[in-house]
């Protein structure tokens, strides 16, 4: 897939709750690149004194009739908090689309199970509205610590069954994702999840308990974005690779956790 | 519009601007962005005799204007890449610079030579420097002996033109190159990385997985920029400058300090189109000025 560096133009910014924020942005130029659910873009920081590189975001969705491109951010440190500044009509430097993406239906009767923990919910809505393009409608098991940490839950809805959980019992089953009750009510067919590491490794464990496919998508450190200067590596049993190149959307017998 | 072509040891390049070692890849992951044939050059990852791992992550931690690594040479080996990477890039329309590091100075000399059969491999950098392994790299590039007697099998293996590449963590980086000029380079390139550190506060931990890093960006560009200045005054060959060069106005910095190319690095991350914007860049700077060649304005501060 072809990759661009865009000077995106701002839509809208919404912010959701303290720590979150929902931007959208169009490409002033022309159409927008396709993008596969599970990339990622590299976006450019603009008013940061302490950090230097860009920030990896995941594409949260991409409305090609609007052409419009949307990211989930949670603001973690002055880099991401920065983007808060960010006003109708700002630019949004972009390098996208980058990565490996998650594995698509090949036919409508797969049942899917998209699982997100905290802001790993972020590409998951991209997910499930293309899969609903394509006729499949997806179950999403979403999990936050509190009621007022689970973002967006309409949108989810709106793309399939949504199971939750909270860690407080605020909202959904109490506890984390790995102990809702659909996991031992229903069969399915594949699994994505994006979330905290000690939550992926718990779903891994499940998959593989189960005996169902399942791809995890890692967040670690990264600074070109495009598989050339090699900081991001996770050890595999292919020895280091580049998460921003060869995933960051992994099938977990790839992996050593 | 002025003469952007520049000539390092009998290496003809098309302008001044070559793409750091460690930060571009094989250049090939660029290639959707820029046009590489609009590059003086390209010197691709750190390329080994026999393949390395690397480091274990984390091999990177961000600093205010710049960033540290240690990924540690991680690479598939020399084989590896005349069966497989040279295919791919031996047609890119620019120069392709290997650069080249060992353990000693048998596996620099064994390496080189491999690269030396390649038609479409004009040049390789020496990667004396490297701060990021135990053995070799940046070992040798700490002492004169340690220098010349790499450069000296080196060139014994090597016809083509012989860059070497100079570590900053040393107390006269005069000495190291006036040492690698004795034993044989063509030219020389400086600098690699500064030795540094990061500390998480709240893990009270090193964030980097061998507790230390080479730190690179804008912050050690006045470092490089003496340096090169330093060098280019003591030594005959060609120098190519590099070190938080992040724009044009950088890059003539470091021609007027004397080097004859710069090399782009960690701005590559930034934007991955920037070699290309400072190649222009130092057009423009030269049309302005009414210079005719960018040779002019190399070496021209006193």
């Amino acid at each position: 897939m072809m990759k661009y560096v865009l000077d995106l133009r701002v839509t809208r910014v919404e912010r959701l709750g303290e720590r979150h924020l929902l931007l959208v942005a169009t490409n002033p130029m022309g159409a927008l690149p396709d993008m596969c659910p599970g990339q990622f873009a590299q976006l450019r920081i603009d008013d940061s004194k302490e950090t230097f590189l860009r920030r990896p975001i995941s594409i949260h969705n991409l409305d090609r009739e609007k052409n419009e491109v949307s990211f989930l951010v949670q603001m973690v440190g002055e880099g991401t908090s920065s983007l808060r500044k960010k006003q109708p009509g700002s630019v949004l430097n972009a390098v996208l689309p980058l990565g490996r993406g998650f594995t698509m239906p090949t036919s409508a009767a797969e049942q899917f199970l998209l699982v997100g923990g905290g802001i790993g919910i972020a590409p998951l809505l991209f997910m499930g509205r293309e899969m609903l393009r394509m006729g499949v409608r997806p179950a999403f098991l979403l999990g936050a610590r509190s009621a007022s940490d689970l973002l967006l839950l309409d949108a989810y809805r709106a793309c399939g069954d949504v199971y939750v959980t909270t860690e407080d019992g605020s909202e959904g089953e109490r506890g984390f994702v790995t102990q809702h009750s659909v996991l031992q009510q229903k069969r399915f067919d594949r699994i994505a999840v994006c979330g905290p590491k000690p939550m992926m490794m718990a779903m891994a464990s499940y998959a593989r308990r189960e005996g169902v496919p399942c791809e995890v998508s890692l967040e670690n450190m990264m600074a070109c974005g495009l598989g050339a200067c090699l900081c991001c590596v996770e050890d595999t049993v292919d020895g280091n690779v580049c998460v921003c190149k060869e995933g960051p959307v992994f099938g977990i017998k790839k992996l050593k956790w | 519009m002025a003469d952007l072509r520049v000539n390092i040891a009998g290496l003809e390049l098309a302008n001044p601007v070559l793409t750091a070692s460690g930060t571009f890849g094989y250049g090939i992951e660029y290639a959707d962005f820029i046009d590489l044939s609009r590059l003086g050059g390209i010197i691709v990852k750190g390329t080994t005799l026999h393949p390395r791992e690397g480091n274990p992550y984390p091999r990177m931690a961000e600093t205010a204007q710049g960033m540290l690594n240690c990924v540690g040479l991680q690479n598939k080996g020399v084989d590896y890449f005349c069966t497989h990477i040279y295919p791919q890039i031996k047609d890119v329309r620019t120069n392709m610079i290997v650069n080249v590091s060992g353990n000693s100075p048998e596996d620099y000399a064994e390496c080189a030579a491999r690269i030396n059969e390649l038609e479409c491999i004009p040049a390789i950098e020496l990667n004396i420097s490297c701060p990021n392994v135990k053995h070799g790299g940046m070992a040798f590039g700490t002492t004169t002996d340690g220098a010349a007697s790499v450069v000296k099998a080196v060139r014994e293996a090597y016809g083509k033109t012989l860059i070497v590449k100079l570590s900053p963590n040393v107390t006269s980086i005069t000495d190291i190159a006036l040492a690698v000029q004795d034993a044989g380079a063509d030219a020389v390139s400086l600098i690699n990385t500064l030795m540094g550190m990061a500390i998480d506060v709240e893990k009270r931990k090193r964030i980097l997985s061998i507790g230390t890093g080479g730190l690179s960006g804008p912050c050690i560009k006045p470092v490089a920029l003496r340096m090169v200045y330093q060098v280019a005054h003591a030594v005959q060959i060609p120098v190519v400058g590099l070190g938080g060069i992040s724009n044009a106005k950088d890059a003539v910095e470091f021609l007027l300090a004397g080097a004859s190319a710069i090399e782009i690095g960690t701005a590559n991350f930034l934007d991955p189109t920037i070699s290309v914007k400072v190649a222009e860049g130092i057009g423009e700077y030269l049309d302005k000025h009414g210079f005719a060649s960018v040779k002019e304005i190399v070496g021209l501060c006193e």
